[in-house]
This record gives structure tokens, C-alpha cells and sequence, in this order.
């Protein structure tokens, strides 16, 4: 019955679906593939020159420096955000008094735009650098670690609640066989919590390096590059190369290109590792 | 599914038509006179601050005369991107701006001849218009000249100059780079008695500010060079002639400040702009677009003047305050023909018609470069100032950093001129950042 249904109304729901996706990302996307081996003004006013574009993408300094700054970004904020909110949310999952509370208040700065948390911390941590007569944009350098500082603050809220999903989620008898045999809390936790918690993992790890790599609001907000685009991450050099230099439009859209590539490979070797390691209990 | 698309297309594609249809009905029956107006004007303003005024006007004119006129304003700083994805659309703008020859080369295609133009005829000074290559075609014309300069704040210049060993006793003995510093460091001196924390206001380099220095204030060492060499069109490449002079001013900027130069990659112009409200500096540098600002902040007519950037060029005694344009005026050759001529009806009423002529100078503060606004005086201290200056029988400094070969190099110059600031960059690199970039960033633009 159910499926002779389906079979006489897929069409109504696959295919606004179907639309919505080939409009708002197939399309796009292809586009953008032919645009990158065009020189355009206007997206349909375009004019094929071939690799051109891949060329001088390639050939621009600071376009390895945005990635060499990326990887380095995105390894550092990987590591911390995970190995924080896992030992927050492992904390919080623990009987304390007040963990609802404090639940909400990790989460919280989750809420709040890119923008307006980069305009904030911009003002928090040049109140702060002052004092030593610098601000943030005064090196790359200070631009990385305050940014790594935000993101932080951002993300870890947010990996905690799918950690205590996790956490929660795990299956209380092996815990307690484990205790029942003489496993002690660290044992149970390196032995027992964290392999079962690789489902997680690969989430969280998944979702903090693909962000990290397409990081792009905060980056705007708290030093838009500043000093010398020796701050600038992956996305805001494209940005910038974009809509920031005349005649540089095919340029920014093949370093696009690029972007998409780089970010599919890891996303998807990272997967492969850490799926790899997912056990069932 | 290509069915499909092809029938959204088809049905958009009507829907846009019967409304356009529907709106021609609508025009024609409300123009005066039986007479049909068709075509409609789309402008995609670049000033932020005068959006509103614009929106009014254009409805002013609607009432007028039936045409239906579109304003839409682009955020600031992104009037390119905006331009850019405006364009793509069917219902492109009809009027646009360009920020002079650079803005225009990457234009020109989509700007329309307007040399038979009313605004074009009733410019005082036709040279200032943007022309093709060939100077066949005129491709923009500005309808706002602005100037900067020095602006100084009358009564902290005054208090000092009653000090017993000031160097001057009147701004108008300022009239060299010598002169200028001597009275800047004397100021810087004098600071706790005058009440100020430094002569000059931060020189900002928040990277949305930075166009003081990388822009406005390169402009005079790159005006000297191109008067020496009588260079009149972009050139292929510059010398760098007077960048020690550059060094000078911009070195008294940063010493003599009310701001550590390796906090300046986080100030911001506003930041320079209350500094100079509040009292706190006597000099800032800026044009008379500031004076909205300035009034805002709570300054009054009386307090505030204007003097020329003097930078140590031979002969710049003689020197006037900085005036052009950044504001052009183009049609979009790619409209209709009908909406290309009710631009420019549009455009000629803005000028000559009594609504549109308060509208350009006083509701929205411009200094016009049209024969029919010579009856117009400006409420702006600092436009005042201008026009005294360019009755003074100085010369003026015209505004060539429309000939800068690309943003990139005014970026590029702006990040330079910071790392050199703070300290953590070498003068050298300024120096290739202006003269080696030039000749680079002319070669990239040329393959555009």
C-alpha cells in the first residue's frame, strides 16, 4: 500500500527537492567550474581563456600564504576544540550540580554571528593589547592566535552538546562490566568511552576541519587580513581577489576551484581515518 | 526536468513582460500631456550618506513627470560588488558610477556615450569629464567635486598661537613643509598647555580608513612628479621623484600624534574624526565630506579651517588645496535605448530643475561642477574654504590618484606605508610598494 503510494507520489516530494538542489548548488557549481576558465565582469558576460585563470592563482604569494595559514589554523583549532569540548562535555555528563547551566552557557556563544563575535573580541582583545601598545592587526601572528582564540571560545560550546549526545548515548553495561572487573576511570575512559565515542569524534573532527578551512566571517571581522593580508585565511584571500581587484574575477573563482578540492580531499581522508576506528559495542 | 526550467523560464519571462507592459500603461496615462514616457531610470548610487535624499528626489520626479525612477544604494565599500551582481540582472541600472579612469577601464563596456548630454554641456570645466581612449566619446561626468586638505581646528590653532614663542602668529604664515612642522612640533610640545594630545589626529589604517594616506596623501607627491615630467594621462610608470617629501609629512603625521604608530593598524577615520571633534588634535587631514561628520560630533561653522598639505615641493608656497572628482556619472550603454534617454532627461532635470538642484547641493551637501549651480551657495565651512582657495590665485592640486593603476596598488601601498609605521616594515618597501608596483599593477590592468 505504502509503497504503491510512493511510487504514485514520489515525483511531488523528491522533485521540489531535486529543483531546489540543481538551482541553489548544482548550477552554482558548474558555473563557477566555467567561470574559473573564463575572464568575466558579470557572471553572464563571460569569455573562455582557458587555465589562465589556475595559472595566476598558483602563481600568487599570498595565496600560498592564506593556505599555509589555513592548514596551520585548522590543525590547531582541530585539536583544541576536540580535546576541549570532549573533556567539557565529559565534565558536564559527570554528576555536577548546576550542569544544565552550565550546558547552555558553553553553548551560548555558538548563537551569536561570526561578525558580530569577530567586532566583539576585535574590542576585548585590542583593550587588552593595548596595554602593551599593540593591537591585533599589528602581525599575522597576533591575527592568528586571537582568531584561534575566538573560534575556540565559538566551537567548543558546540562540539560539547554532540559529545554529550555521545556520551550519553553509550551503553551503561559495558561501563559497569568494565568497573565490575577492575577497570579503573582512566582505563574505562581510554579503553572503553573513547573508542566507542569515535562515531563522535569523526562528527566533531569532520565538522571543526571543514569549518576551520572555510572560515571566513571572523576572519573578516576581527583583522580582514590586516597587516598586509598576513592574516588572511583561504576564504578571505578568494574574497578578496574576487571582488577586490578588477580583471581578477576568473582568478578568485579558479582559487575557489582549488578551495573545493582541497577541502573535499581532507574532508573525505579524514573520514576514512576516523570512521575506520568506529567500533560497535 | 529541462521541461520543466524551460517552463519556469517561459512564464517568468512572460510575467516580467505584461509587467512591463502594465507599467508603460501606467506611465503614459500619468504624463502630463498625453505624451508617453517611456523608459525608466534604475541608479545604483554609490553614497550611502545620501541614500534617502536620493530615494525622495526620485519620487519628486516620478510625480513630476511619470517616469518611474529606481534608487538603490550600495553598502559602503561594496559598490563594486554590488555593481557587479546589478549588472548581471536583466533589470540592470541604467545610471551608474565610476571612481574615475581606473573605475571606467573596467567599465567601459556597459558606459554610453554622453557628449550630447545636458550635463555634459553644462559642466563649467568640460575637460573634467571621463573620455574614451580616442576622446570621441564622453563616458562619465562627475557630479561632485570634492577637496581636502589640511583641516585645522581654529580655536586650539588660535590658543597656540597666542603662546609667547609660537613660530607663527597666523595659519596663513603656515606656507611650506618647514613651516608646517616647525608650528606641528611646537604643538606637539606644547600639549599639556594647549589641552591637546597631539597636533596631527591617528593616522588611522584600519584597512577601511587607510585611503587618507595610500590615496589622498600619495596624491600630492604623485601630482609634483607628473607637473614636473607634464604628464596629463595615466602613465605607463612613475619615478618616485618625491617620495623623500612623502616621508617627511607622513613621518609628522606619526610623531607629532596623538597615537602610538603601533596602534594605527586598528584606528579607524572615525577615530581621527572625534579625536578632531573633541579637541584632542588641531590638524587632521581630510576633505570637505567630512564636515557632516564633524558637525555631527558637535563643531561649529567657525571652528574649523582648511589649509593645503605642504610636503617640502619647490614652489609649494604657490600651493592650493586638493580638488577633483571621484564621482562619476554613466549611462549603461547596455539599457534600452528608451531608458537610456529618460536617464538622461533624469540627469539633465537633476541640474537645471529648481527640486533637483536644492536636492544635489543642499539636501545632499555636493559641490557641483555645473554652470546652472552658480547661484547656489554651500552651508559647509569647509566647501567655503575650497571656493575661497580657488579664487586665491593658488594652484590647485589636482586629484591624480584616478590615474593609480588599481585598488591593489593603493592596497599595497596602504599595507607598506603601515608595516613601515609600526615599525615592522622598511621605507624601501614603500618605495617599491609606489614606484615597482606601478609599473606591474599598469601591465596587469592592460591585460584586462
Amino acid at each position: 500500500m505504502v509503497v504503491r503510494s510512493i511510487r504514485r507520489w514520489w515525483v511531488l516530494f523528491t522533485v521540489p527537492t531535486v529543483v531546489a538542489f540543481i538551482v541553489g548548488f548544482i548550477v552554482p557549481f558548474l558555473m563557477g567550474v566555467w567561470l574559473s576558465l573564463c575572464r568575466f565582469t558579470t557572471v553572464t558576460d563571460a569569455r573562455f581563456i582557458g587555465l589562465a585563470n589556475y595559472r595566476a592563482a598558483l602563481a600568487d604569494g599570498e595565496f600560498w600564504h592564506a593556505l599555509v595559514y589555513t592548514v596551520a589554523f585548522t590543525i590547531v583549532t582541530t585539536v583544541v576544540v576536540n580535546v576541549a569540548g570532549f573533556a567539557v562535555a565529559y565534565m558536564l555528563t559527570k554528576a555536577i550540580r548546576g550542569a544544565n547551566v552550565f550546558r547552555s552557557v558553553f553553548f551560548m556563544p555558538n548563537l551569536i554571528g561570526g561578525i558580530v563575535l569577530g567586532y566583539i573580541w576585535l574590542l576585548l582583545l585590542n583593550g587588552v593589547l593595548s596595554r602593551w601598545g599593540r593591537s591585533i592587526t599589528y602581525s599575522g601572528m597576533y591575527g592568528f592566535w586571537g582568531m584561534v582564540l575566538l573560534y575556540c571560545w565559538q566551537q567548543i560550546g558546540y562540539m560539547m552538546i554532540i559529545y554529550i549526545a555521545g556520551l550519553q548515548a553509550l551503553p551503561g553495561d559495558v561501563l559497569e562490566a568494565a568497573s565490575v572487573d577492575g577497570a579503573n576511570s582512566r582505563q574505562r575512559l581510554m579503553l572503553i568511552t573513547l573508542p566507542l565515542m569515535m562515531p563522535s569524534i569523526t562528527v566533531c573532527t569532520f565538522l571543526t576541519v571543514t569549518n576551520g578551512f572555510k572560515m571566513f566571517d571572523q576572519n573578516l571581522a576581527l583583522t580582514n587580513g590586516a597587516p598586509s593580508n598576513t592574516s588572511e585565511l583561504l576564504a578571505l584571500n578568494i574574497y578578496r581577489t574576487f571582488y577586490g581587484r578588477t580583471g581578477f574575477e576568473g582568478v578568485g573563482q579558479a582559487k575557489a576551484v582549488v578551495f573545493f578540492v582541497i577541502v573535499a580531499l581532507i574532508a573525505l581522508i579524514q573520514n576514512r581515518l576516523t570512521t575506520s576506528k568506529e567500533v560497535t559495542a | 526536468m529541462n521541461h520543466t526550467i524551460t517552463k519556469g523560464i517561459g512564464l517568468l519571462a512572460a510575467l516580467t513582460l505584461s509587467v512591463g507592459a502594465l507599467g508603460a500603461c501606467g506611465s503614459a496615462q500619468s504624463a502630463d500631456g498625453g505624451k508617453t514616457a517611456a523608459g525608466k531610470v534604475f541608479f545604483l548610487n554609490f553614497k550611502p550618506e545620501a541614500a534617502d535624499q536620493w530615494k525622495a528626489i526620485a519620487e519628486e520626479y516620478t510625480k513630476e513627470t511619470g517616469v518611474k525612477v529606481d534608487v538603490q544604494t550600495a553598502a559602503s565599500n561594496t559598490y563594486e560588488q554590488t555593481l557587479k551582481s546589478e549588472m548581471a540582472k536583466s533589470q540592470a541600472p541604467t545610471l551608474f558610477q565610476v571612481n574615475g579612469p581606473v573605475g571606467l577601464a573596467s567599465w567601459k563596456s556597459y558606459t554610453a556615450d554622453m557628449s550630447k548630454s545636458e550635463v555634459y554641456r553644462q559642466l563649467t570645466n568640460q575637460d573634467l569629464a571621463l573620455k574614451s581612449d580616442d576622446g570621441q566619446q564622453v563616458l562619465g561626468v562627475p557630479y561632485a567635486m570634492e577637496t581636502y586638505g589640511l583641516i585645522y581646528n581654529k580655536d586650539i590653532m588660535g590658543k597656540y598661537m597666542k603662546l609667547p614663542d609660537a613660530k607663527v602668529k597666523s595659519v596663513k604664515e603656515i606656507n611650506s613643509f618647514d613651516k608646517l612642522k616647525a608650528v606641528a612640533d611646537d604643538i606637539q610640545q606644547h600639549k599639556d598647555e594647549l589641552g591637546v594630545k597631539g597636533a596631527f589626529t591617528s593616522a588611522g589604517f584600519d584597512s577601511s580608513s587607510d585611503w587618507r594616506f595610500k590615496t589622498h596623501l600619495a596624491n600630492i607627491p604623485l601630482y609634483y612628479e607628473l607637473k614636473e615630467d607634464k604628464i596629463a594621462t595615466q602613465p605607463e610608470s612613475v619615478k618616485g621623484t618625491y617620495l623623500p617629501q612623502f616621508k617627511q609629512i607622513f613621518d609628522l603625521y606619526l610623531k607629532d600624534s596623538t597615537t602610538d604608530p603601533k596602534q594605527l593598524s586598528s584606528k579607524t577615520g572615525d577615530d581621527a574624526n572625534s579625536e578632531f571633534a573633541l579637541g584632542e588634535a588641531a590638524l587632521y587631514q581630510n576633505g570637505t565630506w567630512a564636515w557632516t561628520d564633524l558637525e555631527k560630533a558637535g563643531m561649529s561653522k567657525d571652528q574649523i579651517g582648511m589649509m593645503p598639505i605642504y610636503i617640502g615641493a619647490p614652489g609649494e608656497k604657490d600651493q592650493g588645496l586638493a580638488t577633483g572628482s571621484e564621482n562619476y556619472w554613466c549611462i549603461n550603454k547596455k539599457a534600452s535605448k528608451d531608458d537610456q534617454r529618460a536617464t538622461e532627461k533624469f540627469l539633465a532635470w537633476m541640474i537645471t530643475s529648481e527640486k533637483g538642484k536644492k536636492a544635489m547641493s543642499s539636501d545632499m551637501g555636493f559641490t557641483t561642477p555645473f554652470k546652472s549651480f552658480d547661484d547656489v551657495k554651500s552651508d559647509n565651512p569647509l566647501v567655503e574654504e575650497a571656493v575661497k582657495d580657488s579664487k586665491s590665485g593658488k594652484t590647485q592640486v589636482s586629484w591624480n590618484f584616478t590615474m593609480m593603476p588599481s585598488e591593489q596598488w593603493k592596497n599595497d601601498l596602504g599595507n607598506a606605508l603601515l608595516e613601515y609605521a609600526q615599525g615592522t616594515g622598511s621605507w624601501d618597501k614603500v618605495k617599491s610598494a609606489f614606484v615597482d608596483n606601478w609599473a606591474k599593477e599598469y601591465q596587469v590592468n592592460r591585460q584586462a
